[in-house]
């Protein structure tokens, strides 16, 4: 049923990306009857052919394509070459994502009005408000069957959350639960309820939680107005004499080049890909890349203040059963800078299996200290911390000077130290982690440091002026008027929260924007 | 190739205190180390017996888990041996770094230190080298990573074809 569309058709919208914001773009024109080639670097593998195992699951899904890092941070001494966690898949990170689906506070997009001027940071206020983007926010929620949204069941708590909701007890924390999560906690929308198999990073082998790859991108492609490429890596996007983009250059598998025309193209490659191909997009009339007249493409990388609190009881746990990521406490999200930081922070359940726990819980530690902790693998409890990172503009997704990929672009390197706003913010929540887990009764516990980004964000960031970003509050780009990012590229600052409920909720507003000016005419 | 194998036959115990090896030592006959309970044998084509024998207590010492036996480690840096079957690269700097090792720790070698204390003493000044990195870089896949060891660790590993833990224990912690 998917519509098959010609290379030479320039009437289709070009989405570069079929993740939360591409996936769902994609299917939100689809629906409105406009024409859409989504192109995807990665393959298509199905819910089924996912596999419950660390290491096999990264070879199958994770962007493993070389990318270089630099900066402050201990993920370029660790892992050089893995900035980031993500998917180069069909259905983008949303095959690998935890499922928690939160708002943003209401101040969290006006950050430079509300916590005032940071020394080094580069705050600014989002140019929309809660209140703008809350019916879409509702829309998303429903769209992905959000836990405690709709009247939709919360999920069960694990062993894991169990423990958890115990330290917050003891800790006087109010607002502890099994989370807002896009796992259906009971069959809804033809997907059955989360079976609590654990591997959600692995990929839902149920389709319990919601990931664009079975549900918006079917959903597009049964309308007839939507074609998937998968292993059609994007290299290029061109634009005509008046600057308007028209054409997008892609490999295929076989390393084919070929041009697909364009009236629209949306990119959202996610937050390294988007700026570089942006970037690697220069000509003539763009020397510094396509939309970069402010020079901010790629600048102001975030990827959220993490890092995790792994806890040692007596007695066995069995963290890794059961929905990895259901279980949250929100106290400490507020902005409280009595606290010694701006901005605030979640605390959420995680667990690792053996594998990934033996390469993240203290890269590079080896020694009994090391081997003693993985001993107590089985008695472990553990918690992520999620937190609003400062925007920084040294901070940047760049152009390797040297190095290129297969088709001759240079590859992303990713720069990235941190704030001492977030040093300041990871201590406290690692303090808050490590006392939670005590109250319970832990005899030992672990700070442990971030690991590669799964959260990037903010290197094509929205803004009022076109002079402080990349896109307007549609994802617009400022320069080129049928350009548009559609990721989390777009954020202009973090919040405290997992970024996916908010990339869908941009993408269903952006598409009715899409549909309204391309029916005026006006793109 | 490298293989690992048990029941080695052939050594007797007779031969076996001829080699002067007692206790938990890893024996070297021939192209191969074997392990002193026989159990196992690996033979080597690429590196040197005496520098596999080593490279198992040093996978030991970096990941000491008592409980876990040596053909678990053995299969964890065989990967080694048949990387510098093909690499002369890695070849050299497996075998140099294992000669360090045996040049820092004295006389009778680093296998040859009895207490893990003094070995690790010894790693702790080299663990920035080229060559720990690329051991501990591997080991810390090749060991984790092996499904036999998981029970050890308590880890359950693949759960969908069991359906899940929703009728497994997801919840079923009762000490809180």
């Amino acid at each position: 049923m998917a519509a098959p569309y010609d290379l030479n058709d320039d009437s289709v919208v070009v989405i570069i990306g079929s993740g939360a914001g591409g996936g769902t773009l994609g299917n939100e024109l689809a629906q409105k009857g406009i024409d859409v080639v989504v192109l995807e670097s990665g393959a298509r593998h199905e819910y089924e052919d996912f596999i419950n195992d660390e290491w096999d699951s990264f070879a199958q899904l994770a962007w493993l394509d070389h990318r270089t890092t630099g900066g402050g941070w201990r993920v370029a001494k660790d892992f050089p070459n893995l900035p980031a966690w993500i998917v180069k898949a069909v259905g983008g990170t949303t095959t690998h994502w935890a499922g928690a689906s939160l708002r943003f506070q209401e101040h969290e997009f006006k950050t430079l009005s509300h916590y005032g001027k940071v020394e080094g940071a580069n705050l600014l206020d989002w140019p929309i408000t809660l209140a703008e983007l809350e019916p879409y926010y509702a829309k998303a929620e429903d769209k992905m069957g959000v836990t405690r949204t709709n009247g939709i069941e919360g999920l069960p708590g694990n062993n894991n959350f169990k423990i958890l909701k115990a330290g917050a007890d003891k800790l006087g924390y109010k607002e502890c639960h099994t989370g807002n999560m896009a796992i259906n906690s009971a069959d809804r929308d033809d997907r059955m309820s989360c079976q609590q198999t654990g591997f959600c990073f692995q990929g839902c082998k149920w389709g319990a939680k919601w990931s664009t790859l079975y549900t918006e991108i079917p959903k597009g492609e049964a309308t007839g107005k939507l074609e998937v490429r998968p292993q059609s890596h994007v290299v290029k996007i061109e634009h005509d004499a008046s600057g308007k983009v028209n054409a997008v250059v892609y490999a295929d598998k076989d390393g084919k080049l070929h041009s697909q025309k364009a009236r629209i193209v949306a990119v959202a490659g996610n937050s390294i890909e988007s700026p570089r191909l942006l970037l690697n997009s220069a000509s003539a009339k763009f020397p510094d890349g396509l939309a970069n007249s402010s020079g901010q493409v790629g600048k102001n990388y975030m990827r959220h203040t993490t890092g995790s609190v792994y806890a040692v009881f007596e007695k066995p746990v069995h963290m890794y059963r059961g929905t990895t990521m259901a279980g949250i406490i929100r106290d400490e999200a507020k902005h409280d800078p009595s606290r010694g930081f701006v901005g605030g922070y979640e605390l959420e359940t995680l667990s690792l299996g053996v594998p990934f726990m033996a390469a993240f819980l203290d890269p590079g530690g080896w020694g009994r200290t090391f081997a003693s902790a993985m001993d107590s693998y089985a008695n472990m409890a553990g918690l992520w911390i999620v937190g609003e990172d400062m925007p920084q503009e040294q901070n940047a997704v760049k152009l390797h000077g040297e190095l290129k990929d297969q088709y001759g672009m240079p590859i992303p390197d990713v720069w990235f130290t941190d704030h001492a706003n977030d040093v300041a913010m990871r201590n406290h929540a690692y303090q808050q982690g490590q006392a939670l887990y005590e109250a319970v009764g832990a005899t030992r516990s672990f700070p442990t440091p971030p690991y590669p980004s799964t959260h990037n964000l903010g290197t094509n960031r929205m803004s009022e002026k076109a002079s402080d970003g990349v896109v307007n509050k549609w994802g617009q780009t400022h320069d080129i008027k049928n350009l548009f990012v559609s990721d989390g590229s777009q954020f202009t600052t973090g919040g405290a929260e997992n970024p996916t409920l908010t990339i869908v909720s941009l993408a269903i507003r952006q598409a009715d924007y899409i549909a309204k000016e391309m029916a005026a005419g006006s793109i | 190739m490298t293989t690992i194998y048990e029941q080695r036959p052939g050594i007797s115990r007779r031969e076996l205190l001829k080699r002067g090896t007692i206790g938990a030592a890893l024996i070297i006959a021939g192209n191969a180390v074997i392990s002193p309970d026989r159990a196992w044998g690996m033979e080597t084509t690429a590196l040197k017996p005496e520098t596999m024998a080593t490279l198992i207590k040093l996978a030991r010492d970096i990941y000491p888990h008592d409980a876990i036996a040596d053909r678990f480690y053995a299969i964890a840096v065989k990967g080694h041996e048949t990387k510098a079957g093909t690499d002369e690269a890695h070849k050299t700097l497996i075998e140099d770094g294992i000669a360090d090792l045996d040049k820092r720790a004295g006389a009778n070698g680093y296998r040859g230190l009895g207490w893990e204390d003094d070995r690790v003493a010894i790693l702790r000044d080299i663990e920035t080298t080229p060559f720990f990195q690329a051991v501990r870089g591997d080991l810390v896949v090749s060991f984790y990573n092996q499904k036999e060891l998981w029970p050890h660790f308590g880890y359950e590993g693949e759960s969908y074809s069991k359906g899940g833990y929703i009728a497994r224990g997801f919840d079923d912690i009762e000490w809180l």
